[in-house]
């Protein structure tokens, strides 16, 4: 490892709990596990019936991966290539090197504007860097446009999923919301308001358009920029990017360093496995692309925010590295028996799931409790692996983290010691089934919610518990009931998006009648 | 250091152990549907553009009036704005049948505000290129599809797509398009799902998509 600097855990999560003293409360919230269990259901059926109609699947997935390797092991050309396509195309690039100088530029910027708001797409790299609040903070008020966005920050809420933010919420809780927040920060909802997700949507349209249309800055993410042309892509459903993309005079893009595509054909890559896994669409109703500024078309001054924050860091670790290949579909929280338990906040980050076990320490360092319980937060099954669209390893990655975590705590503790012992079990795959069987027996035998050991963990598992395993390992489980999973069609309207927006409309294409 | 040669110096430290050169990996592998026939390839195009709940039309180069007309009066549209480059016989049945056609200029000889667009109802515009497999429709906001803004605010939009103009798979658009001019793809009308999943049609984007395919 080279000394390169992390990125720092942001201040709302440096005192997160461990993500499993986390996951306790979560596990306890009964009506957020069934709200998970049903959105994780549905969007799984969703994406496996949009993926098994592409032949050549398992092609796409290694196109993808090389276009995204080729990208990443060349970054620094094809960023001095993407800045000087954006510059000749009359917009303005900046550089940051971590959140406190990305949320200055935009701050900056908004200022220049003599404007006390900006409209913003959901964005995720803008979360991870906290520029809500660095804006508040500067006195710019800045709305949140997305469906499930607004839900959250109407509901002083955090986002739980990559894709649906608000999938812990239900139309009962988001009625309650609009009707007792969004008269305080612009359009009330309307005094009749029901719980009926149509009248929620135009509540929120009504809402938001009138920002939309008197908005003078907008922020985005980017899906996808590519290095070639100059050409960002924002991916989307409801229309509101297209809407900060289109009427603001200014438009700002904070785009992670590692979102850059070598060429305008890798699109053709991206197009297909992104909504395919994402939401389980064909297509997602709206995808924008623009390439600087167009005289009499939209902005007339573009800004482009490009961000390290860590990434450098993650970068000049070899193995580690291919987490930047991510793409933000999702599809790996919605296959893991872990996120679909435990929801997104109890992983203290903007990345929850799979993705997030291992890329928060990988970005951040293992200096926080939470950073180094999560590559923890999980059973090691691999669905998350099969299910990603750019082939991340996330389970080598995660047992590699383990190792990692256990290498650096001092010998000196009863746990640490234990820990090496955690590391051996789960550094193999036939050690972690043998156990796993252990475990499974014993749960058999034992009936109880909780158990005091774990075959080759020891002394761990008195500290903390350790729910039953259940009478099957999930391996055993998915080779028997995988078959059975595409069954729930019926509620397939599951409709999520990306890193960067959201690819909410999920379409009902799924189902041959299209109801 | 500056913010940029820094974040580069990071990056060509954290690369040194990369010996290949960009773009050694080859021409970039392109992955598509084989399409068949032209003729399967339109009819897979309005299968999929119906499973979005977008409603499709076809008709001959003499229908297109009466079509867009047709769609225009089921939603019930009284202002359609019309694209400068518009083909003037596609909205011709629609003034005839009572609507108020707007182009997009204001009083003052500008384009229209975002609030003048917003009192318009719906827009009728061309296409760049289709997709069967994903039944989206792409446009290059070409003179015949206005400003990005035209298709965003109205709540209808009723696009007209020449059948040669559908391709089969995404690729075969993405080799089409011009990457210097703002792309906007378009698979059904603006939805959500963010309330528990369940699908609801319009939230920002016209609600309702109407796609006439003329062969
Ligand atoms: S890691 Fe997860 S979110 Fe990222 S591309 Fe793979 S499946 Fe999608």
């Amino acid at each position: 490892m080279t000394d390169l600097p992390a990125q720092e855990t942001s201040p709302t999560f440096l005192g997160m709990p461990s993500f499993q003293h986390a996951a306790e409360a979560a596990l306890a919230d009964t009506q957020q596990r069934r709200n998970l269990a049903h959105a994780t259901a549905t969007i799984r059926a969703k994406r496996a019936a949009a993926v098994g109609e592409v032949d050549g699947w398992e092609d796409l997935r290694l196109a993808g991966a090389a276009a995204k390797d080729e990208a990443l092991h060349h970054l620094p050309h094809y960023l001095e290539q993407l800045e000087a396509a954006l510059t000749a195309r009359g917009a303005t690039v900046h550089w940051a090197r971590d959140a406190d100088e990305a949320n200055q530029v935009v701050v900056d910027l908004a200022r220049a504007k003599a404007t006390d708001e900006v409209v913003k797409v959901k964005s995720m790299a803008t979360q991870e860097i906290e520029l809500n609040e660095a804006l508040e903070a500067a006195g710019i008020a800045a709305w949140e446009t997305d469906l499930a966005e607004l839900i959250v920050q109407l509901g002083e809420d955090r986002p739980s999923h990559i894709l649906v933010p608000a999938i812990h919420r239900n139309r009962a809780e988001i009625r309650e919301i609009f009707a007792r927040r969004m008269g305080a920060v612009g359009r009330a909802a309307p005094d009749d308001l029901t719980d009926e997700p149509a009248r929620l949507a135009e509540a929120a349209r009504l809402h938001l358009r009138e920002k939309f249309l008197r908005a003078r800055v907008a922020v985005t993410g980017a899906n996808f920029a590519v290095a070639e042309t100059g050409t960002l892509v924002v991916v989307e459903s409801e229309g509101n990017g297209r809407m900060c993309l289109t009427l603001p005079e200014t438009l700002i893009t904070v785009v992670g360093i590692e979102k850059v595509l070598p060429t305008f054909a890798d699109l053709s890559t991206m197009l297909q496995l992104l909504p395919r896994s994402s939401t389980g669409e064909r297509m997602n109703p709206y995808t924008s692309m623009w390439t600087g500024v167009t005289p009499g078309d939209g902005p007339q001054e573009v800004h482009v925010v490009l961000l390290d924050n860590g990434r450098s860091r993650v970068l000049a670790d070899e193995a580690g590295r291919e987490a930047l290949r991510c793409i933000r579909c999702s599809a790996c929280l919605n296959v893991c028996p872990v996120y679909e338990r435990t929801g997104g906040h109890a992983y203290g980050s903007v990345y929850p799931g799979p993705i997030g076990a291992v890329l928060n320490p990988l970005l951040r360092g293992t200096s926080s409790e939470v950073d180094r319980s999560l590559p923890y937060a999980s059973s090691l099954c691999g669905a998350c692996f099969e299910a990603c669209p750019v082939r991340i390893d996330i389970p080598s990655l995660l047992v590699r983290l383990r190792t990692q975590v256990v290498d650096e705590a001092s010998g000196r503790s009863a746990e640490a010691a234990s820990m090496k012992a955690a590391a051996w079990v789960f550094g193999d795959h036939r050690r972690l089934e043998a156990a796993q069987r252990a475990a499974t027996l014993g749960g058999r035998l034992l009936g109880d919610r909780t158990i005091r050991s774990l075959p080759g963990l020891g002394a761990w598992t008195q500290a903390r518990d350790v729910p039953t395993p259940p009478t099957e390992t999930f391996r055993q489980w998915w080779a028997r009931t995988h078959g059975d999973d595409e069954g729930d069609l019926d509620d397939a309207r599951g409709q999520p998006v990306v890193e960067e927006q959201d690819l909410g409309g999920a379409g009902p294409h799924t189902r041959q009648e299209g109801s | 250091m500056s913010s940029r040669e820094e974040i580069l110096a990071r990056l060509r430290l954290a690369t040194g152990d990369v010996t290949s050169r960009p773009g050694e990996r080859g021409p970039v592998p392109v992955s598509a549907a084989t399409a068949g026939a032209a003729q399967d390839t339109l009819e897979l195009f309005v299968k999929t553009v119906t499973d979005y709940r977008a409603s499709v039309g076809r008709c001959t180069p003499e229908q297109v009036g009466a079509e867009v007309a047709a769609a225009l009066v089921r939603a019930r549209a009284h202002t359609v704005l019309v694209p400068p480059g518009l083909e003037t016989s596609w909205v011709a049945r629609a003034r005839d049948a009572g609507l108020r056609l707007r182009a997009d200029e204001a009083e003052d000889g500008g384009p229209l505000t975002a609030h003048e667009l917003d009192g318009i109802d719906a827009v009728v515009t061309g296409a760049r290129v289709a997709v069967a497999t994903t039944g989206t429709i792409v446009l290059d906001h070409a003179p015949d599809q206005g400003r990005r803004a035209l298709t965003l605010v109205p709540d209808q939009h009723v696009c007209v797509v020449r059948a040669d103009q559908v391709v089969h798979d995404v690729p075969d658009a993405v080799a089409l398009l011009d990457p210097a001019r703002p792309l906007t793809w378009v698979s059904g009308p603006s939805a959500t799902s963010d309330i528990e999943l369940d699908r609801v049609e319009g939230v920002h984007g016209p609600r309702t998509l109407d796609v006439i395919v003329v062969c």
